[in-house]
């Protein structure tokens, strides 16, 4: 028997050994009208090994995905100056362009090279020239520069720095901080193959993926460790619901839970000391908490209804539930000090999978109304729910580390693909699949 | 219903069957063949065969995995009477031979979260539980495990492919 789970059921894919199939590429199809103008000049190069990525095109996607900007395409450039000091403000304003990303790339060794790059806010900068003009050509650095780095990295470390640098650039110009330099996990299902479910992690844009567990079995619910170095998830291969935790970069699996009928929804506490999980072990579909160390369980809820899909407040006090209690599936919270339990949804027939924004202020669910299931964020203190997809059976919404974005699983055709949706629901992109079903996803917190 | 009529159905064609079967031996030696006009010389009767319990156990559980499925309402966890004589059947069968175990599987469509699918494919397969064990089947031969929308036994996406994938599983 153990012989036959063992062949049958799991193969470990070998860590570091993924290929970046880039299944996931972006399509924005709405919004990118209200976003900013700015402007990512190539890097200039010297040395003799040209690096395989272009630090600018990683920088220009990332900041057009995060639905605040629009890189100007490189045709409309007025001029490609080689350094700050050449650059023509008046005529990158005429451009509209608010900031101007301008940087090298030196080749230092072997495989070693310092990139420096500087951020310029166009409009001071040209107050800066002018002043400059008036000054009989002495240089006055009028704070024109944003800010300005240089480190030395690796050819494989280009992708990584250059999401670092759009965090940079997106802090600098929003007062955010950016959530390039983060990644997210999902569930790809690929029918045709021998072992269909695949537990994926790949940059948040959707490159360098890697296959953490292939299953002949369903698995489920991803949930990030708050430190980002493990999942939680569901697994299916014994023919029953298990929790189990996995190490991302050792590969190491722990099982927490295989308790008779549902072992489900785990969610990691915001101390990384406990997870919310789902359990139908004393008859019905109830939440409990565990202790990780110790993997004592106290049980939260206690109705004959369906609870479910629980998920923590940020200061871990409070946990948000949907229940059925009322009659259909709706978002309640119990505070976990009190068990006081309040419902906070009443728009629409169902609410769904409910979780708070990074600051606590808003709730973001799976909103039913009349038939249609959209992703829909919730104000607490207003109670004002706004609908913010139109897209087709969406699920699995999953906030950004820094609140700007979600990402939840929809339709496009018939296939489940991932796709984006800025907070306030201006900006909307969808991240098709090449191949499979990809549902699940779960954006990883800061890296 | 059409389970009743596949099971007597069964009952009535094996003899017949495995008579059949054994009757197509009983041919004449032919050792001394095409010599036409020559008397045969030994004819080979045969016993008929009587079917061992284990094997009516088998062929029993044959139909009954021929109508394994039960479908439910949107939202819904309660058997719709038509499938009231297909648990019967399986009711019948599981109380007769208390050493079978069964497991329900409960299925949804795609439609609504997945979380919140596992815990409406678990209350479908309790319900057969439930039913099952009304019939006096018990509790210890029978286990659930809920897919939710994991595993849709149709992935079109439409009303009829939903109606499909909204369904409780036994499995022997």
């Amino acid at each position: 028997m153990l012989k036959f789970i063992r062949t049958t059921v799991l193969f470990f894919a070998v860590l570091l050994t993924a290929k970046a199939n880039a299944s996931l590429e972006i399509v924005i199809t709405e919004g990118i009208d209200s976003a900013r103008p700015v402007a990512i000049l190539p890097f200039t190069f010297k040395g003799a090994t040209l690096p395989s990525q272009r630090l600018d095109e990683v920088i220009a996607a990332d900041l057009m995905r995060s639905g605040k900007f629009s890189p100007l395409a490189s045709i409309k450039f007025p001029q490609r100056p080689p350094s700050a000091a050449q650059i023509d403000y008046a005529a990158w304003s005429r451009e509209g362009v608010e900031a101007i990303v301008i940087g090298q790339v030196t080749e230092v060794g072997i495989d070693r090279y310092t990139v420096s790059f500087e951020l310029i806010d166009v409009l001071k900068g040209s107050n800066a020239a002018s002043r400059q003009s008036l000054n009989a050509g002495r240089l006055t650095t009028g704070g024109h520069i944003l800010d300005s780095r240089e480190t030395t990295i690796s050819g494989s470390q280009f992708r990584q720095y250059g999401h670092r640098i759009s965090d940079i650039v997106y802090e600098k110009l929003t007062g955010e901080r950016g959530a390039f330099l983060t990644k997210i996990a999902y569930v790809l299902v690929n029918r045709q193959l021998e072992f269909p479910y695949q537990l994926v992690v790949a940059d948040y844009d959707g490159f360098n993926e890697q296959i953490l567990l292939r299953s002949k079995e369903p698995l489920m619910s991803p949930s990030w460790s708050p430190d980002g170095t493990k999942l939680a998830y569901v697994t299916f291969e014994k023919r029953q619901s298990q929790i189990y935790i996995q190490d991302i970069y050792s590969g190491r699996r722990t099982m927490l839970s295989s308790t008779p009928g549902i072992n489900g929804a785990p969610v990691w506490s915001p101390d990384g000391r406990r997870l919310a999980m789902v359990l139908s072990k004393d008859g019905n579909t109830e939440i409990y908490i565990m202790e990780v160390a110790t993997k004592a369980l106290t049980r939260v809820t206690n109705h004959r209804a369906i609870d479910t899909e629980p998920a923590w407040s940020p200061d871990g006090k409070e946990l948000l539930f949907t229940s059925e209690r009322g009659g259909n599936p709706q978002l309640y919270s119990v505070n976990l000090l009190t068990g006081t339990t309040r419902r906070l949804t009443f728009e629409g027939e169902m609410n769904l999978a409910g979780s708070y924004t990074p600051d606590g202020n808003s709730v973001v669910m799976v909103n039913r109304t009349r038939g249609q299931y959209h992703i829909a964020k919730m104000d607490r203190q207003t109670r004002f729910l706004q609908v913010l997809t139109k897209t087709n059976l969406d699920e699995s919404p999953s906030v950004a580390p820094n609140g700007s974005m979600i990402i939840y699983s929809t339709m496009h055709g018939n296939a489940q693909v991932l796709a984006l949706v800025s907070m306030d629901g201006r900006f909307k992109a969808r991240l098709p699949a090449v191949e499979g079903q990809v549902k699940s996803p779960a954006w990883s917190p800061f890296l | 219903m059409k389970l009743n009529k596949v099971l007597k159905g069964l009952f009535v064609a094996l003899p017949v069957l495995t008579l059949a079967a054994c009757s197509s031996t009983s041919s004449t030696d032919q050792s001394g063949a095409d010599t036409s006009g020559v008397q045969e010389t030994v004819q080979v009767e045969t016993v008929e065969q009587v079917v061992s319990p284990a094997e009516q156990m088998r062929q029993k559980l044959e139909a009954l995995r021929q109508e394994n499925t039960i479908y439910f309402d949107f939202d819904k966890a309660t058997v719709r009477p038509e499938f009231v004589e297909t648990l019967q059947a399986h009711g019948a069968f599981l109380s007769a031979n208390p050493s079978v175990r069964v497991t329900i599987e409960g299925h949804t469509d795609e439609r609504g979260t997945p979380e919140y699918n596992i815990a409406l494919g678990e209350r479908r397969a309790m319900s057969v539980v439930q039913y099952l064990q009304n019939l006096g089947v018990s509790a210890g031969q029978i286990s659930t495990v809920s897919y939710g929308e994991e595993k849709p036994a149709d992935t079109s996406r439409t009303e009829a492919g939903f109606a499909k994938n909204r369904r409780a599983v036994l499995v022997y």
